[in-house]
């Protein structure tokens, strides 16, 4: 294709195609600090194009492709081509992935071992993610839990984290703005704002660490700790990986593994304060 | 290996594996694309196992290999529930396809991508099974009325349905061409000569499953595919090679396509052949691809699609087919 990017995020490479240049210089400066594919192939393809010839100019649509695709996927206004890769990796991941199960959680690591924050879309996991690698915290990853059925650790895939509507403002007050990517308005999840993981989550980006703690989050109840039952935890994990079917036996080994010697807590809460009060007390009474 | 980044480095990578040692970083990625474009990854990473590749290679070829075992289990699996719920009715169901392939451990298996579970059953008991699945939990998932009445009067199978708990398609045919293609292959041979694998599970005999191969690929559908529908052929032939399979596919009125199915198939995977122009162009067709696995020569593909609906109704169904589908959008 005419323009191209090749990054490795954790132990996955990425070959993203475009027919235009403006998302793929979006991600040479963002992904700047990140190593390329390893021998320099890489595990998934994206592409990013036009449906029609003349759309590449025309009210130009970005149409989301790859190795793997849905088939009536939306195209994103070329404004929003930074978001199309994003989400053309999150795709590829998501129904290709085959050597990690996968789950839709963000994970932060302290002292050689992971948290893993995971629930619906909105409970706050990214920003949580991000704020608590403010607080001394490596982040991980904030989209994807890779965990490896092999040997039962979690693998980073510190991917740009991706701030939406109201947690933009929130994490921005607390970072230099050479982190932040440009304001991406009117999406489809509303406005959108990526963060660059800090020098730590690179740095340890193939440092693995074993799982200590599930936290389930919820944002905009009154602060609220309760334990939740390994038969819950098991059926929320599965309806939060999108590849438990599809790794058969190895994946159901792996999260029965990972539910049964890590324990769990939901956590309602208020306001960022009060999710990072209760996510320091979850952990030191793990 | 100094082709073209096109379907070519696919067929000549499973011809000849070894040849990758000349592969650098951008054929080895190329490859990849298109494996997975054709959905040969898993019969790749199975043809290139044991060979030494580059640790970044080597580790996703592992991960397909994996993934291809795991669509095995799931496959037969499915062919198993469809089996449970059909004996009682003591019909013949004839696996089809690539189920039919792991569930006789053939070489045209290994690694292969299964989507559908594909069933062939005797068209007097169509009624009795289709109203067994349905009771079993198959749903409809064509709810359009013109689709499901075109179906039923005109196609091979039965609408596709769909496991409400398993979420996994099953197609039932009664024949392996749609009624309105000019050739009528012989159905009730198809069943009498089928082999049965297990108590109440059979498949076609070797020469039919070529007959179907071809049939599928040159008489029905615009060679979508076709990359893997041919490395099939390459496998069943090299396994049980064509002894009685000219006779056999004139039976079924198919022995142009078969003819064309193994000139093709060695084209591609084997030892070469003597090439028709068209042959030639149906090679253009099947190679279309690029190095980002993107489908290429448009042209070329669509005149093979309108071939394929040329094939399968007569000009004057064809327009009132085309019409119906226009106006409903």
């Amino acid at each position: 294709m005419r323009h191209v990017f090749q990054v490795r995020i954790g132990p996955v490479g990425f070959r993203i195609g475009s027919d235009w240049r403006a998302p793929i210089a979006q991600l040479e400066a963002l992904y700047a600090a990140y190593p390329k594919p390893v021998d320099g192939v890489p595990d998934f393809t994206v592409r990013l194009f036009a449906a029609r010839p003349w759309r590449r100019i025309v009210r130009p649509a970005v149409m989301i492709g790859g190795d793997y695709v849905l088939p009536e996927a939306a195209p994103l206004p070329l404004a929003q081509g930074l978001l199309a890769a994003e989400m053309g990796m999150n795709l590829q991941m998501a129904l290709g992935q085959r050597h990690f199960l996968l789950l839709h959680a963000a994970v932060v690591e302290r002292d050689g071992q992971a948290l893993i924050l995971t629930g619906v879309s909105g409970a706050g996991k990214s920003t949580l993610a991000a704020l608590l690698s403010l607080r001394g915290w490596r982040l991980m990853g904030d989209e994807f839990a890779l965990l490896d059925p092999a040997t039962g650790l979690l693998h980073a895939f510190p991917r740009l984290v991706s701030l939406k509507n109201a947690s933009v403002a929130t994490v921005a007050a607390e970072v230099p703005v050479d982190r932040l990517g440009p304001v991406l308005e009117g999406t489809p999840k509303g406005t959108i704002r990526h963060l660059v993981p800090d020098v730590a989550a690179l740095a340890g980006m193939d440092v693995p660490a074993k799982p200590a703690l599930i936290l389930f989050p919820s944002f905009g109840y009154e602060s609220a700790t309760r334990d939740v039952a390994q038969s819950e935890v098991f059926v929320r994990l599965t309806q939060a990986s999108t590849n438990y079917v599809a790794m058969g036996e190895r994946g159901f080994d792996a999260l029965t593994a990972l539910v049964q010697g890590v324990p769990a807590r939901a956590i309602d809460y208020p306001d960022t304060d009060g999710a990072i009060a209760l996510v320091e007390a979850a952990w030191a009474a793990r | 290996m100094g082709r073209a980044l096109d379907g070519w480095l696919l067929a000549q990578t499973l011809r000849d594996p070894g040849g990758t040692v000349a592969l650098g970083a951008e054929a080895w990625t190329a490859l990849l694309a298109i494996a997975r474009a054709e959905q040969m990854i898993g019969t790749l990473a199975w043809r290139l196992n044991g060979l030494t590749v580059p640790p970044s290679v080597a580790r996703i070829l592992v991960d397909a290999r994996a993934s291809a075992e795991q669509g095995r289990v799931a496959a037969l699996w499915e062919a198993e529930a469809a089996r449970r719920v059909l004996v009682p009715l003591g019909v013949r169901v004839v696996l089809l396809k690539g189920t039919a392939f792991v569930a006789a451990g053939l070489h045209a298996g290994q690694g292969r991508s299964i989507g559908d579970l594909d069933i062939l059953v005797p068209r007097a008991a169509l009624d009795a099974v289709e109203a067994a699945l349905l009771e079993a939990g198959w749903e409809w998932v064509k709810p359009d009325p013109y689709d499901d009445a075109y179906y039923r009067q005109w196609m091979h199978e039965l609408p596709p349905l769909i496991h409400r708990d398993r979420d996994r398609m099953i197609d039932v045919h009664h024949t392996i061409l749609p009624l309105t293609t000019r050739i009528t292959p012989d159905a009730g041979a198809l069943l009498a000569e089928a082999v049965e694998l297990k108590p109440g599970l059979w498949a076609l005999s070797p020469n039919d499953m070529l007959v179907h191969a071809a049939a599928h690929l040159f008489a029905d559908g615009d060679l979508a595919g076709g990359m893997r529908n041919l490395w099939d052929v390459h496998c069943l032939v090299a396994e049980f090679g064509t002894d009685g399979l000219a006779g056999r596919a004139a039976q079924h009125g198919l022995s142009h396509e078969v003819a064309r199915a193994l000139r093709l198939a060695a084209a591609l995977y084997g030892e070469g052949a003597r090439l028709t122009p068209a042959d030639r162009l149906c090679l253009r067709r099947l190679t279309a691809r690029d190095g980002w696995g993107r489908a290429t020569r448009p042209f070329t593909r669509m005149a093979f699609y309108i071939r394929s609906h040329w094939l399968r109704m007569p000009p004057a169904m064809l327009a009132r087919h085309l019409w119906t589908k226009w106006r409903k959008g």
